[in-house]
């Protein structure tokens, strides 16, 4: 028990002295997930809209494994991409093993499926209101897509939002493709691993707590930009 | 919402740039557990402008990434294992840099009573008489070979051990916690044992024996087997570290008035 309280005053220590290092991996923590973020929406909200407005024959499987892939492991991942970006294996020559960009790629694949799957759910609920109208205004299929991903965009934030924090608590799948080097890819999930192995309790916990305040924030700032929760606000 | 989208973006593109030359050398999670690295790469990035980026996994794997050509150069402790990557042509020779030793660690109160052994292979005889809960790293590591290694001369298999014998699959650090945790015996590198801040109930048994010997080496990966390895750099890097300046640096670092590793690379 005395480890806890140990770890949160090396937390507080950490931020009031404003550790560069910890500075630093707190930003590469926030860079590489956000990125992910970024890549990972960006494929998986319009294909979301695509399995709610299209009928196909494969949609109900494709579904059914997008559901599934929610709880793929982060360590199979990291593995698979690890040994397709290294120098032996078939993208070898662009040289991306062990940087944030292969962490940012093991990262989208982890958070695509549960980003697709969440937003995929109240996409499905909005279109069983929105399908007799739009039917009826005769729109194209992308006007249906673009739609209901505006009118949806409160519910899209929070599948985004379990994305992000699947990927910032992530250490598997990093740890084999980042290879935690210090100043290069060490993130705040590697660095608190690195010292659980050193024995240091203390400033491993430390990190814990900023890495959970870290996540808390970002949430608080996005609702906030977002302007969520508000009264006369859809 | 747009805005929030442009901003996201944005913080996504402003990437890091990196400047300098850069190596990446697979080390040993016993090396890196130690602290020497801490020592050792500021004073390489000040003499030779060169930012060493370290990988640190067990021996197995570090070679396994040097067959790959995913690192430039490995520093690790198994010699058998060594000698196999150089002769197979992944690596171009094996230069031995610097020594420590193992050390048996346990419970202070030694129920095995191995503190007064004769040697590693009686220590351990008497741990599995005994059984006495033992934690193996179990993940093909310098350490773990070392250990097995023990056991082969001690005639017995680790294969045939009861459940006191627990194999965590873990680097040394994880290992030396889950020893802790267990109040068991562990076959550890002293410097990591020195550097390790979890200590709990646990205590330096047995040491001294010659065959507890650790051999660090560095091995250059081959370029001819990985056109794009930084052969020129590790080059570089081998002539820093068989260096008066390296000497001085692996000699003179100590943890709670030890020395942890001696210098003995031959000019």
């Amino acid at each position: 028990m005395l480890d806890v309280w140990n770890g949160l005053a090396a937390a507080f220590w950490l931020v009031v002295r404003l550790d560069p290092d910890l500075i630093e991996i707190t930003l590469r923590s926030l860079q590489v997930t956000l990125t992910a973020l970024v890549i990972a929406s960006l494929i998986a909200l319009p294909l979301a809209a695509l399995l709610a407005v299209r009928r196909f024959r494969w949609r109900r499987a494709v579904i059914a494994v997008l559901n599934a892939l929610m709880g793929l492991p982060p360590v199979v991942v990291g593995l698979v991409v690890y040994i397709l970006l290294s120098r032996s294996g078939p993208f070898g020559v662009f040289g991306l093993l062990f940087t944030p960009t292969a962490m940012i790629i093991a990262q989208v694949i982890i958070i695509v499926p549960l980003i697709a799957s969440i937003a995929h759910q109240s996409l499905r609920e909005l279109w069983t209101d929105y399908h007799d109208l739009l039917i009826s205004l005769n729109v194209t299929q992308r006007q249906k897509m673009q739609t209901l991903l505006w009118d949806a965009r409160r519910a899209l934030l929070t599948a985004a939002l379990a994305g992000f924090g699947r990927a910032i608590g992530e250490v598997g799948a990093i740890m084999i493709v980042g290879g935690n080097i210090d100043h290069v890819t060490r993130v705040l999930t590697t660095a608190i691993a690195l010292e659980t192995g050193r024995g240091d309790f203390a400033l491993a916990l430390g990190l814990g707590f900023v890495l959970i305040a870290l996540a808390v924030t970002v949430n608080l700032v996005i609702h906030g930009l977002g302007r969520t929760e508000r009264e006369g606000r859809w | 919402m747009r805005k929030l989208i442009l901003a996201l973006a944005l913080l996504a593109l402003s990437t890091a740039a990196q400047a300098g030359e850069t190596l990446r050398m697979a080390v040993t999670t016993s090396f890196h557990n130690s602290g020497l690295a801490e020592v050792l790469l500021p004073r390489i990035k000040a003499d030779l402008d060169l930012d060493v980026q370290l990988l640190v996994v067990g021996t197995g794997q570090a070679l396994r990434l040097g067959r790959a050509g995913d690192v430039d150069a490995i520093l690790v402790h198994s010699r058998a294992a060594e000698e196999a990557f150089v002769t197979e042509g992944y690596g171009t020779h094996r230069r031995e840099i610097m020594y420590n030793d193992f050390v048996l660690v346990g419970p202070s109160d030694d129920p095995a009573r191995i503190s007064g052994s004769a040697d590693a292979v009686a220590a351990l005889r008497a741990i599995a008489s005994n059984a006495t809960t033992f934690v193996s790293r179990g993940d093909d590591s310098g350490t773990h070979k070392k250990e097995l290694r023990l056991w082969q001369g001690a005639g017995l298999a680790p294969e045939d051990f009861e459940r006191w014998y627990r194999s965590v699959g873990a680097g040394m650090g994880a290992a030396l916690n889950a020893a802790a945790g267990m109040d068991a015996y562990i076959l550890a590198d002293r410097a990591s044992w020195l550097n390790f801040g979890n200590k709990a109930g646990l205590a330096l048994l047995f040491a001294g024996d010659p065959e507890l010997f650790n051999q660090y080496a560095y091995l250059p990966v081959n370029p001819d087997r990985h056109p794009h390895v930084q052969a020129a750099q590790a080059g570089r890097l081998e002539a820093w570290l068989v260096s008066p300046v390296a000497q001085a640096l692996i000699d003179g670092y100590q943890i709670g008035g030890e020395t942890l590793f001696v210098f003995n690379a031959t000019p």
